[in-house]
């Protein structure tokens, strides 16, 4: 009878706990992709000798871990993953606010999101938004290659086209949010409701559309463009395409989280992973997004912003929860009720 | 079981001085707190017992510290005044229960009241005044002395005449309601909360009215040719699906018990590869073979000159991948109930000249209804919870579990909304278990007694065997050609672009070196993979452990709240692992219990998510176990330990096997509450595999998949040898002769 219960008592209140902090070690909670995040984590820890413990999730979940945690946080600095998660995070309160040294080497959309969040957060990278298409699939249809935003309302695309839920993707938001911006409310709406008319599906994950693509399971996909260029580089037959009418982006962005136990070694990742020498390290791996940093190079594969018609795109605006609260139930209420 | 044991002589009982020791050695020895690395020992070198954050509560108090504990000792001290009593005393049951229960209840007041920033409540603070001082996270020293509270409050309850004052069968109640309670209603509840929860961080029910009333829950459009709410599809989906897994396992069970069919061990091995797969794989296979460009897909348009569609993706896509993926579970619960059926009473109809049809239609089939009925109900709630397959195949066809894990991760941060839906899934798993109960009844199905029990299980009648056979072809051709494509995807350069063949997946996840100092795992999968066997392992046992002690107190013992506690056993199941994980890092991530970034926590999900199977496959075959077994064996001067572990769990070996197996590759291949669980330290294989998918490296998701599923094909085989098979006294081998 003893070992049953012993057992039963042992697994009754399997109690243990993270004790007291040790010196020099960072939690780090990465929003890229895997390989890029093991590159970070790897680098930082040569150059400064600080152990690196590196968690690799999406910026959605990221955020709800450090929302569930934010009693007791456990992480130390999130790095990477689109704007909007970690403006909501600012906005919660669930990040610190820091000036780092290293802002002066910038470009300013990169400061500029740092001060639409009270400084609780700031961009290392920016990507734009556009389509992929899958060219044998088009030429097998017959279709025209699409240039433009307006080109994917033609009928001969119906059924080809596909885009994540905005109410579950941060990319399909931005979508959403870039063609309000780009035609107006009215017109962005229009717009969204003429696609609809077209969309094959609605995935829930931001990058599913390009990547349903690369597998031949869809003609169109509209995603970041550096998502896009990913499918191309491993292989598939992906061709990126910036529309015409110009376009939306999005801020990857970087915070501390809000009662780190490692204060002074978040500081010094922040500062940097601001530098040009670690932006640099994203040539290293498949990243096609561009760097925040003036001086870091910008892989020559990646899609060659200068000669995209980029947006003014109003992050403090569409960022906030309320406005994005408004654009999802309008869209939920009249573009997705809509007969296909 | 009216037997009752006589009180024994008033001398000091061992198991109630164990119990006292095993609270002293945590309040006087142990470091009271949570420690990093405890068992590497560090701390005995690092300022042991004196040093504040690694002192026994003891310690702590000679030093003036955390004075909240001092009211511990009179607890622990107080059942050393019933040693000498009789247990016929009925102050000696008083005094276990009052000290019991002020224990367990002080531990748990003290580590909710005051966590690491002081009071936790305001109502405290403005009562008691400010606090200076803070605690963290409860260790082993707490957990010892709270379990020793625990188990002498048990034992005051059974001297007191409770179960008939058996100590071991009130302790297992005891301490699995403590633990279901602790690890499964505790954080469920916390997170259920959120649906009432306003923006501005207020209580109020029309907050939930408002997200549990809204149209694309509900709403009936499908029925008109538009959409219908998630709720129905959900539901409409689990129905078939539970519907399609539970006819299907039959049909194997039926072949690998009742037929003469040669490749049984083929066929079994087929059957359990579904659940051996790591998610994403089969939804990847199917659409390999039937997406727009799939293989099967673009042979058939070619052949028969029609334009491919994408008709996979959305409800038959679910159904199929989950109908492959869920089949196996229902196998392995039936497989245990159609074997255990005595073949006595088949024997008994034959002789009173019943035809072979009229045997199986009268007499096995409605024998097997309880191994049908849990079949049933673990298909249902399986494919409510499901998360992989509608997320990977669901095209526009939205279900409770996907749209739970967004509402939570999403652009929408919405924790009320995942809390309401989560809810709603709650309810249908609620309906689906009375459901069951219902259609049970309350009839018997015991087959297995103690009386002479030989004779052997006649075959299928022919009428039936046929289609059986052919279902089963059909089905395992399929399944072939599934694992082949997911073969082929390892081995070759680009899945579906370039088909040139390599290794080189293989090499980057498993490379390894040998060098002086021994071997080099310097592959990139290594480290996630042996965490992985590592979590598995210890979860696999202690999961069957206590899946099937429950089982055994359902069945065979009845005490209040047995339904409230049965449907317990059952909610981590039925929860989708997205709102248990979350769950679990909003109830441990703060003190008393701190364990969120351990192994710890893995391991605790594991077991409370993967117990259900333990508990239905136990309860399955324990209601065809005869009483009369027991009560022989009590009658026989054993005590009810003895009686479950020399008759009942010798004769439960399918049912043991069937929850050792599925919780230890439930523990490989789960994902959904994994993902917020792991940390840097413990990562895990199907977190690995996920990030691989999402970078576009199908080569390397598929190859990790493939060797995982290899190493969990061998642990099962050695698990099947470990366990052994039950000798249930039948003719067994000299009987195949008259095939």
């Amino acid at each position: 009878m003893i070992s049953i219960k012993t057992f039963l008592g042992a697994s009754v209140l399997a109690f243990a706990a993270a004790g007291t902090a040790q010196a020099a070690k960072l939690t780090f909670y990465c929003s890229a992709q895997e390989d890029w995040c093991q590159l970070m984590a790897n680098s930082f820890q040569d150059a400064t000798g600080i152990d690196v413990a590196m968690t690799r999730k999406s910026s959605g979940e990221t955020f709800a871990q450090i929302k569930a945690e934010s009693a007791n946080p456990k992480g130390d600095v999130w790095w990477g993953g689109t704007g909007d998660p970690h403006l909501q995070a600012a906005e919660e309160g669930l990040t610190a606010e820091y000036i780092s040294p290293m802002r002066d080497q910038l470009h300013p959309w990169a400061i500029s999101q740092a001060e639409s969040a009270g400084n609780r957060t700031i961009g290392i990278y920016s990507g734009a938004l556009g389509y992929g298409y899958n060219s044998d699939l088009l030429a097998a249809n017959n279709l025209p290659e699409p240039a433009c935003w307006e080109d994917l309302l033609k009928p001969e695309y119906k059924g080809h086209v596909q885009m994540a839920n905005p109410n579950s993707s941060g990319t399909a938001y931005t979508t959403l949010a870039t063609m309000v911006q780009l035609f107006g409310e009215e017109g962005g709406f229009d717009f969204m409701k003429g696609l609809h008319a077209n969309i094959n599906q609605y995935t829930k994950s931001g990058s599913a559309p390009i990547k349903a693509a690369g597998l031949g399971e869809n003609t169109i996909g509209i995603v970041f463009l550096h998502d896009a260029v990913a499918q191309a580089v491993a292989g598939f037959p992906i061709k990126v395409v910036a529309p015409c009418e110009g376009t939306g982006y999005e801020i990857g962005s970087m915070s501390i989280i809000d009662g780190s136990r490692n204060m002074d070694e978040a500081k010094q990742f922040y500062d940097w992973a601001l530098s040009a020498e670690a932006q640099n390290l994203a040539l290293q791996v498949n990243a096609f997004q561009v760097p925040s940093n003036k001086g870091a190079e910008t892989s020559p594969k990646a899609p060659d912003m200068s000669q995209i018609k980029l947006i003014d795109y109003d992050f403090k605006t569409y960022g906030s929860s309320d406005e994005r609260g408004r654009l999802l139930k309008k869209w939920d209420d009249e573009v997705s009720v809509l007969p296909q | 079981m009216a037997l009752r044991r006589s009180a024994s002589a008033p001398v000091a009982h061992p198991v109630l001085i164990f119990w006292i020791l095993v609270g002293c050695v945590g309040f006087l020895l142990l470091p009271w707190y949570g420690i990093e690395d405890f068992f590497e020992f560090g701390w005995l070198s690092d300022g042991y017992p004196f040093d504040t954050d690694l002192a026994p509560a003891a310690f702590l108090l000679a030093q003036g510290e955390k004075p909240w504990l001092a009211p511990l000792i009179l607890p622990l001290l107080m059942p050393l005044a019933v040693l000498r009593r009789p247990k016929s005393d009925p102050l000696h049951a008083r005094i276990l229960i009052v000290a019991g229960a002020f224990g367990f209840g002080w531990m748990i007041l003290q580590g909710f009241a005051i966590g690491i920033r002081g009071w936790n409540f305001d109502l405290a603070a403005s009562v008691f005044g400010d606090l200076e001082d803070r605690q963290f996270g409860m260790g082993y020293g707490a957990l010892l002395c709270a379990s020793s509270f625990l188990f002498v409050f048990a034992q005051g309850i059974a001297a007191r005449g409770a179960i008939n004052g058996d100590v071991f069968v009130v302790g297992s109640i005891t301490g699995i309601i403590t633990i279901v309670s602790i690890f499964v209603f505790f954080p469920i509840a916390k997170m259920l909360t959120a649906a009432f929860v306003t923006q501005d961080g207020g209580y109020s029910v029309s907050v939930f009215l408002a997200k549990f009333l809204d149209n694309r829950l509900w709403g009936l459009g499908c029925l008109s040719g538009g959409r219908c709410g998630v709720a129905w599809n959900s539901l409409f989906l689990a129905v078939l699906v539970a519907f399609f897994t539970t006819a299907l396992g039959l049909v194997f069970a039926l072949v690998v018990t009742r037929s003469g069919f040669r490749y049984k061990r083929v066929l079994r091995a087929l059957t359990v590869l579904p659940i051996i797969t790591p998610p994403f794989v089969i939804g990847l296979a199917l659409i390999l073979l039937f997406g727009l460009s799939g293989s099967v897909t673009v042979f058939v348009s070619d052949a028969l000159g029609v334009q491919p569609t994408r008709w996979l993706y959305g409800m038959p896509g679910i159904l199929i991948a989950q109908t492959l993926a869920f089949t196996p579970i229902a196998f392995l619960v039936l497989i245990g109930v159609v074997e255990g059926v005595s073949p006595s009473m088949e024997e008994a109809a034959q002789t009173l000249r019943a035809s072979k049809w009229q045997v199986f239609r009268t007499v096995s089939l409605p024998l097997m209804r309880p191994g049908l009925a849990n079949a049933f109900l673990l298909g249902f709630i399986e494919s409510m919870a499901d998360f992989g397959n509608p997320l990977v195949l669901g095209g526009n066809f939205d279900v409770l579990s996907t749209e739970i894990f967004f509402a939570i991760v999403g652009a929408q941060y919405d924790q009320g909304k995942a809390a309401v839906l989560a809810m709603v899934l709650l309810f249908f798993t609620l309906g689906a278990f009375y459901a069951q109960r219902f259609w049970l009844g309350r009839k018997s199905y015991t087959t297995v007694s103690g009386k002479g029990d030989s004779g052997v299980h006649p075959h299928m009648p022919r009428a039936l065997a046929v289609p059986v056979m052919a279902v089963a072809a059909v089905w395992a051709v399929f399944t072939v050609v599934v694992y082949g494509m997911i073969l082929y995807g390892s081995v070759v350069e680009l899945w579906g672009i370039n088909n040139s063949l390599t290794f080189k997946h293989y090499v980057t996840a498993f490379a390894f070196r040998i060098e002086d100092s021994g071997i080099r795992w310097s592959g990139s999968a290594w480290n996630s993979f042996w965490t992985t066997l590592k979590i598995a392992a210890i979860a696999a046992p202690l999961t069957a452990a206590v899946g099937l002690i429950a089982a055994y107190l359902l069945t065979r013992q009845s005490f209040a709240g047995k339904n409230a506690f049965e449907f317990g056993t059952m909610l981590s199941f039925a929860i989708p692992g997205t709102v248990i994980g979350v769950s679990y890092i909003l109830a441990f991530n703060v003190p008393p219990i701190e364990i969120t970034g351990t192994g710890i926590i893995l391991v605790v999900s594991f077991i409370f998510r993967n117990m259900p199977v333990g508990v239905r496959a136990g309860i399955a075959s324990m209601s065809q176990l005869d009483r009369s077994l027991d009560e022989s064996s009590l009658t026989l001067g054993a005590n009810s330990w003895q009686t479950f572990r020399r008759i009942i769990l010798p004769l439960l070996r399918p049912a043991i096997l069937a929850a050792l197996v599925y919780s230890f590759v439930r523990a490989m291949t789960a994902i959904s509450a994994v993902i917020f669980l792991v940390s840097a330290e413990y990562d895990m294989a199907t977190s690995y595999i996920i990030g691989r998918v999402e970078n576009n490296d199908y080569g390397l998701a598929i190859a990790y998949s493939t060797a995982l599923i290899f190493v969990m094909l061998v642990v099962v085989g050695l698990m099947q040898l470990a366990v052994g098979r039950t000798e249930i006294g039948r003719r067994m081998s000299q009987s195949r002769t008259n095939v």
